[in-house]
């Protein structure tokens, strides 16, 4: 069984209100010093099978068609626990 | 025509929407997400709500239900669709409409009786509106800020395709003001505010939404 982490961020210029929500409420509870949040979300996949170069580009369209919309999103997609394997993959 | 009006799972606005499709003059379709049948209908409108309950992005999951399938293919070929709403929201993740629709600037949801111009009134769904006409229909969303990129932005002001535009103030952060948009042909129109919700002097703040749904006939019989 090979795991998959699919993180997906709003991309840089894109306006993400939920990250300044967080980046509001952190001060009115005394951390101090963060100037910036960006609030994304992480999806772990579990393929059968061990991790590969088809696995990897099965969930990268799985990233591109669905987990991520690639107007507002960017995505990076790494094996856990197994760098080397899939290395990672940035879109 | 007969206009069919999608129900998935997390609409609130269908009723509402075939409600408007009759006093248009046309006769109201239910379709359902899950059938591969858009059942010969002239038309489809995809209301607002909140399909799948919004999970993943407002609209990601609804894409793929079954009818849509028919949707984009019928699109495709000319036919008139309408998205209201998370209808917009559902269009731009279809692809059938660029950009994308993402929570509002201010963090708040938004519930209003909200200016318009009608910029382009030769679409399928605004032929029945004067060109520049200022229309007040209501508009309720948490997620409406419209977004794309700067070329998608000139793109589609220089062709036009901007159909409707806020007035006296931006309510969600939607770039360049943008309450709807079309696409090349004019067929498809997706629009945040909800004309479905102005249809009526009984209730809501008149009748300015009504056009949306006598457009149609008028293109028809133009």
């Amino acid at each position: 069984m090979a795991r998959y982490v699919v993180d997906v961020m709003p991309k840089p210029e894109i306006l993400d209100p939920q990250g300044k929500a967080v980046l509001g409420a952190l001060p009115r509870l005394g951390f101090a010093g963060v100037t910036e949040v960006r609030q994304g979300k992480r999806f772990e996949l579990e393929i059968e099978g061990e991790a590969s170069e088809a696995s990897l580009a099965e969930v990268i369209q799985m990233a591109e068609t669905l987990l991520s919309n690639p107007v507002i999103e960017d995505f990076e997609v790494h094996v856990e626990g197994d760098d080397a394997a899939g290395g990672k993959h940035k879109a | 025509m007969r206009i069919g009006v999608v129900t998935f799972p997390g609409s609130l606005d269908d009723v509402d929407a075939q409600r408007a499709v009759r006093f248009g003059g046309h006769e109201a379709v239910a379709l359902w997400h899950g059938d591969h049948d858009l059942r010969g209908v002239d038309a489809v409108v995809l209301p607002g709500g909140f399909s799948y309950g919004d999970y993943l992005r407002c609209g990601a999951i609804s894409r793929f239900a079954p009818v849509m399938t028919e949707v984009v293919e019928a699109a495709g070929k000319g036919m008139p669709v309408l998205g209201i709403c998370n209808g917009f929201q559902i269009l731009c993740e279809s692809h059938l409409l660029p950009g994308a629709l993402i929570r509002n600037d201010h963090r708040t949801f938004v519930c209003r009786d909200q200016r318009l111009r009608i910029e382009n009134n030769r679409t399928a769904w605004t032929s029945a509106y004067d060109e520049n006409a200022e229309v007040t229909i209501v508009l309720k969303n948490g997620e409406g800020g419209f977004v794309a990129d700067e070329a998608t932005l000139d793109r589609l002001e220089g062709e036009g395709r901007v159909v409707a535009r806020y007035l006296d103030g931006n309510p969600n952060g939607s770039l360049r003001d943008i309450a709807g948009i079309t696409n090349e042909r004019g067929n498809v129109v997706g629009l945040m505010p909800h004309p479905e919700h102005a249809v009526e002097d009984l209730c809501g703040p008149g009748t300015d939404g009504l056009g949306f749904f006598t457009s149609l006939a008028a293109a028809t019989f133009a």
